[in-house]
């Protein structure tokens, strides 16, 4: 039997009587990597803002291990559940190991200090994003690349079963973004956690999720395997631009837009 | 974790040699090393040490410049705690406790203190600090009050509505003593005075009234110090590690305007030590706030006794208030910080 670690049932919120995200039903299982693609302003970050348990439903209800998010204590959200939000930058100077120790404020008491378990799930997460020989750093100092495997860190040091992302590899470059993917799916496949990430990049997406969820206008209008969602039609469709799709590394889909201005020439055109 | 072991000698330094000048100069100059001495004689076992100051070198010495200075550690822990608890408050190392509306409302309760000629005081303190005391709460409150938008108090709101809520308590103030029935201005002479700033006067009386205060929601604030380090990383981050951020910013920001608004009404608007001393002490004690808070409480007190001595020995025997000497060194100050750190560049 499948199990669901995480799920919206009927799910609308928005902001300020806005419906962002209209009547969701998703379920993430566990073990599993799901991709949320769709175009911006589709209600992707709502979605995710909302299973975060940080916007509160205006109808419909988010489920965690089968308990409603709204009876749950923040702590223990926080220690079933690790949010990795859209890349910022911190306004103090705090080094790389106090950024990744604050992953543990859940765990601990107001005045308890660090234990030997903290320490080592902070060793650890610093460890798997190879993040450690940065640890004396001001996190100011960083690249964006290093910031985000940082931040991937700290969600690490919660050590939450769950994990969501919100396009942990925007603004990287593509060995930075390779290199981010790469580890959630280690995450993934190495460490059992459940991961839900919102991604930009289709191929990405493509490569490493097991699902897929496509969402537009504060739906979701398509959920499979990703050669089930990304066929070209839907593809055209969403993001309102011609592709073509053609397998790609490991037979997975490969997303190539068309460009209205360079390939609406007829075929034979020896410019 | 950083090694604090020299921070703490360094700030106990600065601290012991503050209280000895505070205690030596003024008007009258008493030798720094009796002065020690006679500190050190009071301690049990070590009343051999007494140097023996004459008794008009007593009163000055412990009557009069001791109580002051107590004041003026306890107004300067205040205000740096309160500019702490802003800064991470608005993530904005440039934020300071005047940014809620605390220095406005509390300067309109003041005037309206002094114009009504409340004369009648609590505990012998005279009705303009319980009023400016009073005002500043209640501009705090409404700052607050004023900014909730479903449930939630964005750092955006807060911050303009802190702004204009401080334009409009400042306007009323202004009105309140232009319209006044007081031909003499003396109503405006003792407003502007109590704007400026001053901890000259003070008594015993003005110490116990403000010690609970400073001590209690001091000491609370402190035990916030791992929330503060993880609300500086915004709202949202805070959340998902487990804060309760709409709790734990309603009870830091009631700790830091009691700080601030007990501070401001003993002394008075007292600039600049709430945006320097926590962005000094960031520099030097690094920013997270369990270190950060005590170290710029033992600076922020340290900084306006050295002040004061400034204020009193500067044109003596005229007393200049100290927010006038907070402000005039404190502001090219800043601005040298602001141009030695390159992450302001925008």
């Amino acid at each position: 039997m499948v199990e669901v670690v995480l799920e919206a049932r009927g799910l609308r919120c928005g902001y300020d009587g806005r419906e962002v995200v209209a009547g969701v039903d998703v379920a993430l299982r566990r073990g599993e990597f799901l991709g949320l693609i769709g175009p911006n302003g589709s209600g992707k970050t709502t979605l995710l803002r909302a299973l975060a348990g940080r916007l509160v439903a205006t109808a419909g209800e988010v489920l965690l291990d089968g308990a409603a998010m709204r009876s749950l204590r923040r702590r223990d959200v926080a220690r079933a559940l690790a949010v990795v939000p859209q890349l910022s930058s911190p306004p103090f100077e705090f080094t790389v190991g106090e950024i990744v120790a604050m992953g543990r404020t859940p765990h601990l008491g107001r005045l308890q200090p660090e234990g030997p378990d903290d320490r080592a799930a902070i060793d650890l997460a610093m460890a798997l994003t190879n993040v450690g020989p940065l640890a004396e750093r001001p996190v100011t100092e960083l690249s964006g690349g290093e910031f985000q495997r940082v931040v991937i860190a700290r969600a690490l040091a919660q050590e939450a079963p769950v994990m969501l992302l919100d396009e942990p590899a925007a603004h990287l470059d593509i060995g930075h973004q390779v290199e981010i993917f790469d580890l959630l799916l280690r995450l993934n496949r190495e460490e059992q956690r459940s991961i839900l990430c919102v991604s930009h990049d289709l191929n990405l997406a493509a490569r490493y999720c097991d699902r897929l969820i496509a969402m537009t206008d504060g739906r979701v209008c398509a959920e499979g395997s990703p050669a089930e969602v990304l066929t070209e039609e839907r593809v055209s469709q969403l993001y309102g631009c011609a592709v073509r799709i053609e397998p790609g590394p490991g037979g997975r889909p490969n997303v190539s837009p068309l460009s209205a201005a360079l390939d609406a020439a007829p075929a034979g055109d020896a410019r | 974790m950083r090694g604090n072991g020299p921070l703490w000698s360094g700030l106990a330094v600065v601290l012991v040699a503050s209280v000895i000048l505070s205690l030596s100069f003024g008007a009258v100059d008493v030798p720094p090393l009796k002065v020690g001495l006679a500190l050190l004689s009071r301690l049990p076992g070590l009343a051999h040490l007494d140097p023996g100051l004459t008794d008009g070198q007593q009163t000055i010495v412990f009557d009069l410049r001791l109580p002051r200075l107590v004041l003026a550690l306890l107004v300067g822990a205040a205000l740096a705690v309160a500019g702490v608890v802003m800064q991470a408050f608005f993530q904005n190392p440039m934020a300071a406790p005047s940014i809620i509306g605390v220095s406005s409302g509390a300067s309109f309760g003041a005037t309206l203190a002094v114009v009504s000629g409340m004369g009648v005081g609590v505990a012998g303190l005279g009705g303009v600090p319980l009023a400016a005391f009073v005002g500043a709460l209640l501009a705090t409150a409404l700052v607050y009050v004023l900014s909730r938008r479903g449930g939630r108090t964005p750092v955006g709101v807060l911050l303009l509505t802190g702004v204009a809520i401080g334009s409009l308590m400042s306007a009323l103030a202004a009105l309140v003593l232009v319209t006044g029935q007081d031909p003499a201005r003396r109503d405006l002479d003792q407003v502007v005075y109590w704007m400026l700033g001053s901890v000259a006067g003070k008594t015993w009386t003005h110490v116990l009234v403000v010690l609970p205060y400073v001590g209690i929601a001091g000491g609370l604030t402190w035990l916030f110090g791992r929330d503060l380090n993880v609300l500086t990383l915004g709202d949202d981050t805070a959340w998902y590690l487990g804060l309760n951020v709409e709790h734990v910013r309603l009870i830091l920001l009631a700790l830091s305007s009691l700080l601030a608004a007990a501070a401001v009404a003993v002394s008075g608007v007292i600039g600049f030590i709430g945006l320097v001393v926590p962005h000094l002490m960031r520099i030097i004690a690094g920013p997270d706030h369990r270190t950060l808070l005590p170290a710029s409480a033992l600076a922020g007190g340290a900084l306006l006794v050295l002040a004061d001595v400034v204020a009193r020995t500067l044109a003596a025997p005229t007393e200049i208030p100290v927010g006038i000497i907070t402000s005039l060194l404190g502001a090219p100050f800043f601005l040298y910080l602001l141009h030695r750190r390159r992450e302001y560049a925008m």
